[in-house]
């Protein structure tokens, strides 16, 4: 069963830049994850300012605009899809991630099963 | 009841009783193997809405067949047997269900040690799990009584939402939303591990004290108690106590609930009216139901660091073994809300603690730790909270705050018998001369 751990990062400073990360924490985090044999995929975010939003109005028009900036102080950072057995495991593969600790969080959501 | 190691005990195999059985013996057999039934079939098959249809058509079969030739002499094996021949028939009618639940099982088998094999007329009792599952922590703390009551206690949809005084419709909406979670995140059915039992066990008693309190203290409607429910979650408690015997929190919550229950007919007057714990006539309180309670005490409170149902048991314990308030050892009390206090940090028991205090060293002492309580946000509609503090301000013989502090606690909704008491009270002091209640 696969899950997404959607990881919202807690401290950002005034640039969408996580601060309170530590990178040799990640590494290690990302290595477990590899090596229980669970990884699916997963990605870190670049900074957010470098994000951009794209919407299409009801007459076709394209709109591109800079952002979202953060208006919460949680900011997705990255993810994860992991296959596990169920929920139990994939939270206790969130509450392992570095994201979860200080002001973070991870979200679990699985992904949706069409019967395949 | 436990089934023996005899042979496969089928439907069309059960010895019949001389003249049949009556419908309401039968439907205390299902009261009580129910929960049983639908655990033993999630836990073989993995499937909730699985279990729930083939114990449903177990049931049925069984409301025809009974009646007629009698209860089986081993009823569970009999439910059993029958539910797993519908979950074979429905599998063999579905072969995408059958192979989606294929899968499903190899990976719970992944996940965890194999359940040793049962033999097919065994009803092993796995309603552990189920209780698990039921007050797991990714499900909304509301749901968690519900669901517990409808899959352990065996209540319809319609009964829950009673119990729960919702609308059926709300309840349904709310447990279909948990069963869909349990089923598409996938929640295991599963019992914790040793080492994350001190995490989830709280959840569960939660849940099942939730049931409890409900029961206890209505929160809202035209009756205060609701003694079936109160009821059925001290049965909740025992099935629990017999399947962690080593876990003293289910011993400390079990001896609290008996202890508080067994005062239920002296708490409420002739016309339904609330009788405080003061005035109760206290040779009306269930002395065998104190007596098993305090025993529970004992193992709650032995062996290790207490828990928060323990003392909260050892507290109403020295309530029910006291011959009046003024004899009440408030000094013991006040000790005992200092440790619930440092385990739950809860601003709800500092309200209880002031109380005692108050009883220990007057209203005036009890009123400066409630104010000092004000700024709770916690407390701002909670409606003890209220009347504890009109109580001891009327006690204080600070009258114009009292009335005030009567007023405000009548704002917040209670049951009618709650209102009708703070209406008494307010008259007394609108009304000087006019004797109370």
């Amino acid at each position: 069963m696969k899950y997404l751990l959607l990881i919202n990062a807690g401290a950002v400073d005034g640039n969408g830049v996580n601060t309170g990360c530590v990178v040799e924490d990640w590494m290690a985090y990302d290595k477990e994850v590899r090596d229980a044999g669970v990884f699916v995929s997963g990605e870190s975010l670049a900074d957010l300012v470098t994000a951009t939003t794209v919407r299409v109005e009801s007459d076709g028009q394209r709109v591109v605009t800079d952002g979202p900036f953060a208006e919460t102080r949680e900011v997705l950072g990255g993810f994860y899809v992991i296959d596990v057995p169920d929920l139990d495991a994939a939270l206790d593969w969130a509450a392992r991630c570095p994201g979860a600790r200080g002001d973070g969080s991870v979200v679990v959501r699985p992904v949706a099963d069409f019967g395949g | 009841m436990d089934a023996g190691a005899a042979g496969d005990v089928a439907p069309d195999e059960a010895s019949p009783a001389p003249h049949g059985t009556p419908i309401e013996s039968v439907a205390a057999v299902f009261r009580e193997e129910r929960g049983r039934l639908l655990a033993a079939l999630v836990r073989r098959f993995g499937d909730l809405d699985l279990a729930e249809e083939a114990a449903s058509e177990a049931v049925e079969a069984a409301l025809m067949s009974w009646p007629v030739h009698g209860v089986p002499p081993r009823p569970g094996a009999w439910l059993m047997t029958t539910a797993r021949r519908r979950v074979i028939d429905r599998l063999r009618r579905d072969q995408a269900y059958a192979a989606r639940l294929a899968i499903l099982q190899a990976e719970a088998d992944r996940a965890g040690p194999v359940a040793a094999p049962q033999a097919d007329d065994d009803l092993p009792d796995e309603r552990l799990l189920l209780f698990f599952t039921c007050a797991h922590p990714a499900l909304p703390t509301e749901d968690r009584g519900a669901l517990t009551l409808r899959f352990l206690a065996g209540l319809t949809t319609a009964e829950v939402a009673r119990a729960f005084l919702v609308p059926v419709e709300t309840m349904a909406k709310r447990i279909t939303r948990a069963k869909k979670k349990i089923g598409e995140a996938r929640i295991p059915f599963r019992v914790p591990a040793a080492d994350e039992l001190p995490q989830r066990l709280p959840g569960v008693l939660q849940a099942v004290y939730s049931i409890f309190t409900e029961g206890y203290a209505a929160s809202a409607g035209p009756r205060l108690q609701r003694i079936d429910l109160a009821e059925e979650a001290i049965r909740l408690a025992r099935i629990l106590r017999r399947l962690l015997p080593a876990e003293r929190e289910v011993a400390g919550l079990c001896a609290l609930m008996l202890l508080v229950h067994a005062r239920r007919d002296a708490r409420t007057g002739p016309d339904g009216e609330l009788v405080l714990l003061d005035d109760q006539d206290r040779g009306r309180w269930d002395r065998a139901m104190i007596e098993e309670g305090l025993g529970l005490v004992r193992v709650a409170l032995t062996g290790g660091p207490p828990g928060r149902y323990g003392v909260q048991a050892a507290i109403a314990a020295l309530h029910d073994e006291a011959a009046d308030v003024a004899t009440t050892d408030w000094p013991q009390i006040v000790a005992l809300y200092d440790v619930l206090l440092a385990l739950t940090g809860s601003p709800i028991v500092a309200v209880n603690r002031a109380v005692a205090v108050a009883m220990r060293d007057g209203p005036q002492a009890g009123s400066v730790l409630l104010d000092a309580l004000a700024g709770e946000a916690l407390l701002r509609d909670y409606r003890p909270y209220a009347v504890a503090r009109a109580d001891l301000l009327h006690r204080a013989g600070r009258h114009a705050e009292a009335a005030d502090a009567y007023r405000r606690a009548l704002d917040l909704a209670g049951t009618a018998p709650e209102r009708d008491l703070l209406r008494r009270r307010l008259d007394t002091i609108e009304q000087p001369g006019t004797p109370e209640g």
